[in-house]
């Protein structure tokens, strides 16, 4: 587990917590790697993770009946995927794949959820630490959803 | 530190020749589609009436004869002088006549005008260039610049953002930067093609991408205005001081040396005082409507 803490104390959405609060947390991971073209989890699946990408780039997609899959966002490493597990109904709303061979810590989100749950510290910086994420990515789908470089105004 | 003063010009109407007003005659040299709506032209003159040469940020007001006049900058300084290359994008009457030239064609030119990007100052310094759509057009000859004297720059970055894979412009310069090991070259586009594996999302994202010193950085940002007005915040966001931050604004540019009033934004000239501003002579202007 001392692999995985290290591996979170490196990360900026962890920086406000604890070497205690990181060594529970350090208890729900592993790592995991992926190869090309492999779903870290697909839309409507029960959301099991949050991922912290290390190396390699993973598309988040949605897929589009006559287009096929959209890419909508990617995540390269030192991001952030999997938001699912810690709102209900806990159910992925897109698609994460492997667009080249990817390392991630999967942090078990039923084990994330049980720390949150039991130490509403833990559960604060955690939320915060998300809610910094979603904000700014919803933002930046709105300035995405303008179309800035369109000439057809 | 930078300072409007010293990036400016100052040309007057007093101190300009008379035949400021007056359009060079130059002939279309080259000619090449960049996508849809694109096009790299490259004049040469056709007398002996010449431009003096341009630097990188400037820009030439392209005469249509009988159509009319729009302001394009420079697109690259490779072609030696006399030579001038222009990009310019199909989005009216003028610019439409200006695409649909071919090779020989004439077409009369006024220039050099504006402010440059302040290329030299920012030697020894770590450089983040931020181009957003077309915004890569007037940023392409500091890119040429700076490879150019690369030993005499810092960290290289480049963060281009575009619509979506088709509308990727300078296709040879997107090739030859993404190999180049002396430039940090990050490209992503705003809505992808299921056969697209490079980044999705807008381009301000790839400040976390770049390798800088925030306290020894320079940018340029140039693209559309909502672009550069939340590029400019991701870069103050990252710690770059917004006294190294350069973006270039686009108005609608009649006389070129801040006679007519056309491009009047605040109390300042876009052909004049600008179109490279300090981000901080102009921050307060971005946010206004309608100006």
């Amino acid at each position: 587990m001392k692999d995985i803490q290290e591996l979170l104390n490196q990360q900026s959405f962890f920086k406000d917590m604890s070497p205690e609060m990181l060594n529970q947390i350090a208890g729900c991971g592993e790592n995991q790697e992926f190869s090309p073209g492999e779903y870290l989890g697909k839309e409507g699946e029960p959301a099991h993770h949050f991922y912290i990408i290390r190396s390699g780039k993973v598309s988040v997609q949605i897929n589009h009946p006559s287009k096929g899959a959209m890419t909508i966002w990617t995540l390269t490493p030192g991001e952030y995927g999997g938001f699912s597990w810690i709102i209900p109904p806990y159910r992925m709303q897109f698609d994460l794949k492997a667009q080249e061979h990817t390392s991630v810590v999967a942090l078990d989100g039923k084990c994330l959820k049980k720390i949150c749950d039991e130490d509403h510290h833990i559960g604060y910086i955690f939320m915060q630490q998300a809610a910094a994420i979603m904000v700014k990515r919803l933002h930046d789908t709105r300035i995405q959803l303008l179309d800035v470089y369109s000439t057809k105004h | 530190m930078f300072t409007a003063q010293n990036i400016s010009p100052e040309l007057t109407v007093e101190e300009s020749s008379s035949d400021i007003w007056i359009p060079s005659p130059y002939v279309v040299a080259d000619k090449h589609v960049e996508n849809d709506d694109l096009v790299t032209f490259v004049y040469e003159p056709a007398s002996e009436d010449i431009l003096d040469p341009m630097q990188p940020g400037q820009f030439n007001m392209l005469y249509a004869f009988g159509i009319g006049e729009i302001p394009i900058s420079v697109s690259s300084l490779i072609s030696d002088h006399p030579r001038i290359t222009h990009t310019i994008q199909n989005v009216g009457a003028v610019s439409k006549a200006c695409c649909n030239m071919r090779v020989g064609d004439q077409i009369g030119l006024r220039g050099p005008f504006g402010t440059p990007w302040p290329v030299e100052d920012a030697k020894f310094k770590d450089v983040i260039i931020m181009a957003g759509g077309v915004g890569f057009a007037p940023l392409r000859p500091v890119v040429e610049f700076i490879e150019e004297y690369r030993d005499d720059y810092g960290e290289v970055n480049f963060l281009f953002g575009t619509r979506d894979p088709h509308s990727i412009l300078f296709h040879q310069d997107v090739i030859s930067l993404q190999s180049d090991p002396s430039v940090n070259f990050q490209i992503t586009v705003d809505h992808s093609f299921s056969n697209w594996r490079g980044n999705v999302g807008v381009v301000t994202t790839l400040v976390e991408k770049a390798e800088f010193d925030p306290e020894n950085t320079v940018a340029f940002v140039c693209g559309p205005e909502i672009m550069m007005r939340y590029g400019a915040y991701s870069l103050i966001d990252a710690g770059v001081d917004e006294e190294n931050i350069f973006i270039s604004m686009e108005r609608n540019m009649k006389c070129a040396i801040g006679h007519c009033g056309h491009c009047q934004y605040g109390p300042l000239f876009v052909c004049k005082d600008g179109p490279v501003f300090l981000y901080p002579a102009i921050k307060n202007y971005l946010n206004i409507r309608e100006l």
